[in-house]
């Protein structure tokens, strides 16, 4: 394996981090807006995301790439690796992410949410000020433990075209017929972000139980 | 469309023997994964540093690898080692090792977790090592890891999935082969998803009845 080679694996990382902050970042929301329209029961569309959520979050990330990129050209939608990456991604992420907020939601004092009322907050600013802030935190380990296992399921891109760390290795495995190397260095270069973010977690858990001690 | 699901229904042969696969795979990955599990929980937790610190790195490691590189790197790997296994043994394998780590950590927070009483009680009344664990320490410990240990299943069904790229026939390699036969992406592929769905259903179901046993010995 050269230093080209190398490169190149390099080069597929940056993908990889692009396209997971990518469906991080729009994934986030989205799942945030699912659970609420779970959690304020909204008539027809919360039944309809209980079902969405149900069936991603049981759907192996390869199947729904598959799924996106062969099936959205054949009703007349034409999508390249990357839109089918970052579709699938999200759809997936969103899902778990649902789950999360709509956990931290449905634990979420209702005291509060009345005193809020009380004092004669509208809905919008209820969820501004008083409920948002919290379940953020809350929220917080879980959301991170999902961007973990979202890095985690990245290399399955490659199966679409998207030439990203794991398409680099297998390529050059290809070319040198000497498969092993690379993947070892794709592994290096996942091990310690997929870390970066476990160890992340458990501090954020380790210091909202020591803030709970206190309180 | 109701044709392309009449192509996919016309290889349901092919279709059902993929499904077949990913339930006997994601079966035997479970079974011998929690078993592996199980000895490695009392690693983790071992009072020698030494064999505490392999476990644990062995643990840690699983959890930051993804498990297609994982995969790739055993199917590559083994022949390096003199070990020749066919696809489907080679998927096994893979599968079991991977999530024995999380088996094993999943084990062991709930082991933390039991109250001392019951075991101090045992050890007490003259319980052997191996009855102490049968009769006091496992049907608590599976009961309250249960959930988790369901949720890993349905990890373990989903992480099968990614051995279609060792050429696996197991479901979602099915589904692909039948779109590239005839053309038919929507209907083969929504096909796989609903049968996935599916399976999760059934272990859900499972580990709500199980849930609902804890509850009642509490």
């Amino acid at each position: 394996m050269s230093g080209g080679d190398i490169a190149a694996i390099f080069q597929g990382a940056i993908v990889t981090m692009a396209l997971s902050l990518t469906g991080i970042l729009i994934g986030l929301p989205i799942g945030l807006g699912l659970a609420l329209i779970r959690w304020a029961n909204v008539p027809f569309l919360a039944a309809v995301v209980t079902v969405y959520v149900s069936m991603l979050r049981a759907t192996p990330l390869v199947t729904l790439l598959l799924l996106l990129f062969f099936a959205l050209p054949n009703i007349g939608v034409p999508i390249d690796p990357v839109s089918a990456a970052i579709l699938g991604l999200v759809m997936n992420t969103s899902a778990f992410n649902c789950e999360v907020w709509r956990s931290a939601l449905m634990n979420f004092p209702r005291d509060q949410y009345e005193a809020a009322q009380s004092v004669g907050m509208r809905a919008g600013q209820r969820f501004r000020r008083i409920v948002l802030p919290q379940i953020v935190l809350v929220s917080l380990p879980g959301l991170v433990n999902e961007m973990s296992l979202l890095i985690k399921v990245t290399p399955v891109l490659a199966v679409v075209g998207v030439v990203d760390i794991t398409r680099a290795a297998v390529r050059i495995g290809a070319e040198t017929y000497e498969p092993l190397p690379p993947f070892l260095v794709a592994v290096a270069l996942y091990v310690p972000i997929v870390f970066a973010l476990v160890s992340l977690q458990r501090w954020i858990e380790r210091r909202q139980q020591a803030a709970e001690a206190v309180a | 469309m109701i044709h392309d699901f009449g192509i996919v229904w016309s290889e349901r042969a092919l279709l059902l023997s993929g499904f077949a696969n990913t339930a006997i795979l994601s079966a035997l990955a479970a079974v011998a994964a929690l078993l592996l599990g199980f000895g490695l929980a009392p690693a983790l937790m071992s009072k020698q540093p030494a064999v505490a610190w392999i476990a644990r790195f062995f643990v840690d490691g699983m959890r930051c690898v993804p498990f297609l590189l994982f995969a790739y790197i055993v199917y590559y790997g083994f022949p390096t080692f003199g070990v020749r296994l066919d696809n489907w043994t080679t998927g096994l394998a893979a599968l079991t090792i991977y999530n024995a780590a999380y088996m094993a950590e999943i084990l062991r927070g709930a082991w933390v977790a039991q109250p001392r009483e019951p075991i101090e009680a045992g050890i007490a009344f003259g319980f052997s090592e191996i009855r102490l664990f049968r009769r006091i320490i496992l049907p608590p410990l599976l009961l309250s890891a249960g959930p988790v240990i369901g949720n890993q299943m349905i990890q373990i069904i989903k992480d099968s999935a990614f051995l279609t790229i060792i050429a696996l026939p197991e479901l979602t390699h099915a589904a692909s082969s039948i779109q590239s036969r005839h053309y038919v992406p929507f209907a083969a592929f929504i096909t796989a998803v609903f049968l996935y769905w599916g399976l999760c259903l059934v272990i859900e179901a499972g580990v709500g009845s199980v849930g609902r046993v804890a509850d009642a010995r509490r």
